[in-house]
């Protein structure tokens, strides 16, 4: 029970740089990696979700998070995709600042 | 043979699509024929069964929930389907003509295209919190490709944004769903509530990340930031497929899972999850709120076509959420035709707000003076589309409004009743300032001769005025008014889908 605790523990605290980090970084980059680091959050309560149960590991839990990675992975390399055309075309890797107009 | 129904709606413009990608390029064309026009056979006998009380179940490939895929048809189901059958036949006939399935622009535009289409059937018909989770992600991912289509930075940025943030709240949902299957061991959308019975915290704060979560897709003020732009830079049959459809596809995971989900937990412990809730809805109430007024306001400020349409669909939006302070019958009904009417009239709306930018150009409101001496047609599917958004009679958003402005009055609600009426005067002003513009005719010689000179020539030739993409327009405008002239089957449809223990 207590190692199921230290696992929930840190997912929240993985989980909140994740947020504190989209929120502040500038570059697509660290953006996108703040994505991913919430998502291995998400992933690390998950499978202590699937170990708690009393008849040994879930194996629910543990295909939603197999399902996850796979979203998570072919999300991220849309978004690595989009980014690097959005460097090529417009030579700025955040999104602040003004759209071109027409 | 319902079964074999259902399971081609899903995977028919699922397997298009793929098809699409790997086919020789002659072959989109009928591939996506094939893949559309198989829908509406496969959604009446569907609808037959719905109709005559039947519950459509199906277990993917014979495995049974929780490790296979469950998937369930109820009338409110059906009444989504039927909205992006409609969306989508109308859109993609705007489609053959804008992006040529043989082109370059129609090959990369026609696979995406199908496979959305494809994503909100699964979407759904989806029994379960998961696969809801798989499939609003599908839509989304699907959803941003399709706003960056262009290629053009302004459009790719904001795709951008749209993928920043609907990633950060697909996370959000899957740990909401991490705690509720913690807490029940289950993840059907019916069963979770029912088990939810105990320990509310948890239930509270996995319900609060999943509303959260869906806000942010459905755009509701505050969390609308990232639709104006995406909405207004994608493509023309593209923006009108996400102000049509997507963004009505989180609504309905956030109507069901509070009225399917959250309303068993509140039988499971009466007294004190029920005035959390109470609470919550109206939250969610004041957000709506919120919505219109700012949504409506953006709008009249706008000083482009697209994105004064965009922040309608913001204002908009915000009527769904009066469903759920309102939490009765009639509201419920008000709301589900109102999904329905605006996919129909935004769509419309967006197609001729696209056409008159291709046509001109630009679509700065500047540049709207007497437009319509040069497209009648798509300032005419505008204006029809507009008398919907308005809420004018004959028009399915008048009778939206009128249904949900009676919910309100029933509950004496004055609060909402003054919203929803300043809410129509607020769209009145914003669709009549283009309307105004459109059909002005230029106040001096020197100005009528300036407009001559930015167009490119004389009128369009008749046949060109009848073009796929004016015709789609119009027809999806005229749909919105049909629905308004007889809205019986439609409301007899949703009245076969009401949520369980509502007051009437």
């Amino acid at each position: 029970m207590t190692s199921s605790l230290v696992y929930m523990l840190a997912a929240s605290a993985v989980f909140g740089i994740g947020v504190f980090g989209l929120i502040t970084a500038e570059h697509l980059m660290q953006k996108l990696l703040a994505l991913n680091v919430i998502g291995s959050a998400v992933f690390i309560f998950m499978l202590t979700v699937a170990g708690t149960t009393p008849e040994g590991p879930d194996p629910v839990a543990q295909a939603l998070v197999l399902t996850g990675i796979v979203i998570a992975v072919s999300a991220t390399a849309f978004a690595l995709a989009l980014m690097v055309r959005i460097v090529q075309e417009t030579r700025l890797t955040s999104l602040w600042g003004r759209d071109d107009e027409d | 043979m319902t079964t074999e129904a259902l399971t081609l709606l899903v995977f028919g413009p699922l397997v298009a699509g793929l098809t699409m990608i790997v086919a020789p390029r002659r072959a989109t064309l009928p591939v996506a024929l094939l893949g559309l026009l198989s829908l509406p056979l496969a959604l009446w006998p569907l609808t037959r069964a719905v109709g005559r009380g039947d519950e459509v179940r199906l277990a993917l490939a014979g495995v049974a929930a929780p490790l296979g895929i469950a998937w369930r048809l109820d009338a409110l189901a059906v009444t989504m389907l039927w909205l992006t059958l409609a969306v989508a036949l109308l859109v993609s006939m705007h489609a053959l003509s804008s992006f040529p399935p043989a082109s370059d622009a129609g090959q990369r535009f026609w696979p995406l295209w199908l496979i959305l289409v494809g994503s909100v059937h699964a979407l759904f018909v989806s029994a379960d919190l998961f696969n809801l989770y798989v499939t609003l992600e599908l839509v989304t991912l699907a959803a941003v490709a399709m706003t960056a289509l262009s290629g053009a930075p302004g459009a790719m940025r904001a795709a951008m944004r749209y993928l920043l943030l609907g990633l950060m709240a697909s996370l959000f949902y899957l740990l909401s769903i991490a705690l509720l299957y913690g807490q029940t061991g289950t993840l059907d959308l019916y069963q979770v509530g029912e088990r939810l019975g105990e320990d509310g915290a948890v239930a509270v704060i996995a319900l609060a990340l999943m509303i959260t979560s869906l806000l942010v897709k459905s755009a509701i003020v505050p969390l609308h930031v990232w639709l104006p732009a995406a909405h207004a830079k994608a493509p023309g049959p593209v923006s009108a497929v996400l102000s049509g459809l997507v963004v009505k596809v989180a609504l309905y995971i956030l109507i069901r899972v509070w009225f399917w989900t959250g309303a068993a937990a509140t039988g499971a412990n009466a007294a004190g999850a029920a005035a959390t809730g109470a609470n919550a809805a109206l939250v969610l109430g004041l957000l709506g709120a919120a919505s219109i007024v700012y949504g409506s306001l953006a709008a009249l400020l706008q000083a482009r076509l697209k994105m004064l349409v965009a922040y309608s669909t913001v204002a908009q939006l915000g009527y769904v959420m009066l469903v759920f302070p309102l939490a009765s019958t009639a509201a419920f009904r008000a709301v589900a035709f109102h999904l329905v009417a605006h996919g129909l009239a935004k769509a419309a709306m967006f197609l001729a707000a696209a056409n008159i930018l291709h046509a001109l150009g630009s679509d700065r409101l500047s540049r709207l003076l007497g437009v319509d001496k040069r497209l009648p047609v798509n300032v005419l599917a505008f204006v029809i589309a507009g008398v919907s958004i308005m809420g004018l009679p004959p028009s399915g958003g008048f009778v939206a409004k009128w249904m949900l402005l009676q919910a309100a009055w029933q509950q004496q609600g004055w609060g909402w009743v003054a919203l929803i009426s300043v809410g129509g005067l607020l769209a009145t002003a914003y669709v009549l300032r283009v309307v105004a513009l459109a059909y002005a005719e230029p106040r001096s010689a020197r100005s009528a001769q300036r407009t001559t000179q930015q167009r490119e020539g004389p009128a369009a030739p008749l046949g060109r005025r009848f073009g796929l993409t004016n015709v789609s327009a119009l027809l999806l405008a005229l749909l919105a008014i049909v629905l308004g002239l007889a809205p019986t089957p439609l409301l007899g449809l949703i009245d076969l889908g009401l949520p369980p223990g509502l007051t009437p």
